[in-house]
């Protein structure tokens, strides 16, 4: 196979080699279109961050049968806890599954480490015969006749020229704004994710988190953990590390000035979180934007000559119950590459025909996620939600559990007071339940 | 160590550095602003507000998250783009 010069026209360039672009590369590729992938990083997943918990495995073994035995994975998902937090107490719910749906091929979800895991990915696209061109910033589209016809890179002469673009490009789309599809974003929109991955060893790991062999596990907490900021923390288990961070919707920053790093070094010194981390030592520190507001910051997705997929396109779920966005990129990258199959079929990528995309978004199962749910980003970012209720919680299961001397209350008056003391208003509380209830449950 | 300051988290991060600032603030413009959001937001620390109402950015030990461009408010005031192919942070295990 020979490489890829910038002159050459392609069927289809694919801005950034993330879950995204990867999967509409392989998809595209396979049925043999001519496929440009191009990274600015020096390699795939160089610039990339997540948690990262990919929950996407039963669809990429549609993709790639028994992915997970070639693929860099850590640990696979057995154990889940949320955790509700005040200052000095955690609340939490503990979910363990040895079901095979969880324990078994293909599995419910995978850690993974974004830098490993991008890099195989985007090389089973070169597999798949797509050509790879890393360390190659793209600094926009170019449009003839209000329709892109490719993309400018800082490199060789400039131009590369293309029938379809999908932009691929992340939560920051350079390309999605300048074609005109997305707005300029508002702060309580996305959040920050600061990260860390601590080393640990591996008999360390099972005993502390209660693992055998390759079992793993993911804590959420919700409260106290960002202060007043809007946002929660994770705690993953890698093979022999720990993958640990705070989000926080940017807003939240903006007007509680909290510094992010000091955030997170609040929720490692949390006295449920401090023991899980003994001995670990910091391997690495990152952070990345997060679309967060899910069906409220969808851009347009579909230009004449240009598709919009990945956290490009806000697709990450972000609801407290769910938190996933490598399995929405892979999907609507899938979704994009099988959209270019059908356009250059006819060969015809107008606006009018590249709309198949949208169409498959249903089948795929991203716009039915983010539809369901699209109450609950907003939902979830509230002020009681997200301070008030988790200390309600904490307060009075602290209350409930003590033994003092003082006569024993019923749990109703128990939680009365708790409510009295924390603030919260009985009329708040009802309108909060039936937003939730609106957000969850129907 | 778990417990560790901004600088020694920083130390565990590898960048290349280009020889250009990919982000570059507008003196006159960073002077009349009053929120100065940058330098609360920034997840590496990189915006100091100076004596004379301006910000400097050290732009070497740049994470490329963007949220210095999302919250600022001065129209113009920040130009924000990518550092060159294969330049800037490069993450090796997040």
């Amino acid at each position: 196979m020979r490489a890829p010069k910038p002159t050459d026209h392609f069927d289809v360039v694919v801005v950034g080699a993330g879950p995204a672009g990867s999967a509409a590369a392989i998809v595209a590729a396979r049925a043999g279109l001519n496929v440009l992938l191009i990274e600015r990083g020096e390699y795939p997943g160089a610039k990339n961050v997540s948690g990262a918990a990919f929950y996407g495995s039963a669809m990429l073994n549609k993709l790639i049968p028994g992915w997970w035995e070639q693929a860099p994975v850590e640990r696979y998902i057995c154990r889940r806890d949320v955790i509700l937090i005040s200052p000095t107490t955690a609340v939490s719910l503990d979910f363990r599954s040895a079901s095979p749906d969880y324990a078994a091929p293909p599995y419910n979800a995978f850690t993974i480490l974004r830098p490993k895991f991008d890099r195989w990915f985007a090389a089973q696209a070169e597999a798949a015969g797509a050509f790879l061109l890393t360390s190659t910033v793209v600094d926009g589209v170019i449009k003839e006749r209000g329709k892109v016809v490719g993309v400018k890179v800082r490199r060789d002469d400039g131009e590369i020229r293309a029938d379809l673009v999908i932009a691929c490009d992340g939560a920051n789309s350079f390309l999605a704004q300048q074609a005109g599809l997305q707005r300029r974003l508002e702060t309580h929109e996305l959040s920050l994710g600061v990260k860390e991955v601590l080393g640990l060893e591996e008999a360390a790991i099972r005993e502390r988190f209660n693992l055998s062999g390759n079992e793993g596990m993911v804590l959420e907490y919700v409260g106290a953990i960002t202060d007043k900021a809007r946002g929660g923390a994770f705690l993953y288990t890698n093979r022999n590390s720990l993958s640990l961070g705070v989000i926080a919707q940017v807003s939240s920053l903006v007007e509680t000035g909290k510094r992010p790093y000091e955030l997170l070094e609040l929720f490692k010194a949390h006295p449920a979180v401090a023991p899980l981390l003994r001995g670990a030592k910091l391997r690495e520190y990152s952070a990345h934007l997060i679309p967060e507001s899910g069906w409220e910051m969808m851009p347009k997705l579909v230009a004449s000559g240009m598709l919009v997929a990945g956290d490009a396109a806000g697709f990450c779920l972000a609801t407290g119950l769910y938190i996933e966005g490598i399995n929405y990129a892979m999907q609507s990258g899938m979704a994009a590459g099988e959209a270019a199959i059908e356009a250059h079929r006819v060969r015809d990528f107008t606006r009018h025909t590249l709309e198949r995309y949208t169409e498959l978004l249903w089948p795929y199962n991203v716009f039915t996620d983010f539809r369901a749910y699209r109450h609950a980003p907003h939902f979830v970012n509230g002020e009681r939600l997200q301070n008030l209720y988790p200390e309600m919680a904490a307060a009075s299961f602290e209350r409930l559990f003590r033994v003092d001397g003082n006569a024993k209350q019923k749990i109703l008056p128990l939680y009365l007071k708790a409510m009295r003391q924390s603030g919260a208003k009985p009329r708040h509380l009802i309108a909060d339940l039936l937003q939730a209830a609106r957000s969850y449950l129907w | 160590m778990v417990m560790t300051t901004h600088e020694e988290k920083m130390r565990t991060v590898r960048f290349k550095v280009a020889e250009e600032p990919h982000i570059v603030l507008d003196p006159e413009k960073c002077r009349t602003c009053a929120a100065k959001a940058c330098v609360c937001v920034c997840p590496a620390n990189l915006f100091v507000p100076l004596d004379d109402g301006s910000v400097l950015f050290n732009y070497e030990q740049c994470f490329e998250c963007g949220t210095c461009f999302l919250v600022c408010s001065k129209e113009g005031a920040l130009r924000w783009t990518y550092p060159p192919g294969g330049f800037g942070v490069t993450f090796r295990e997040s």
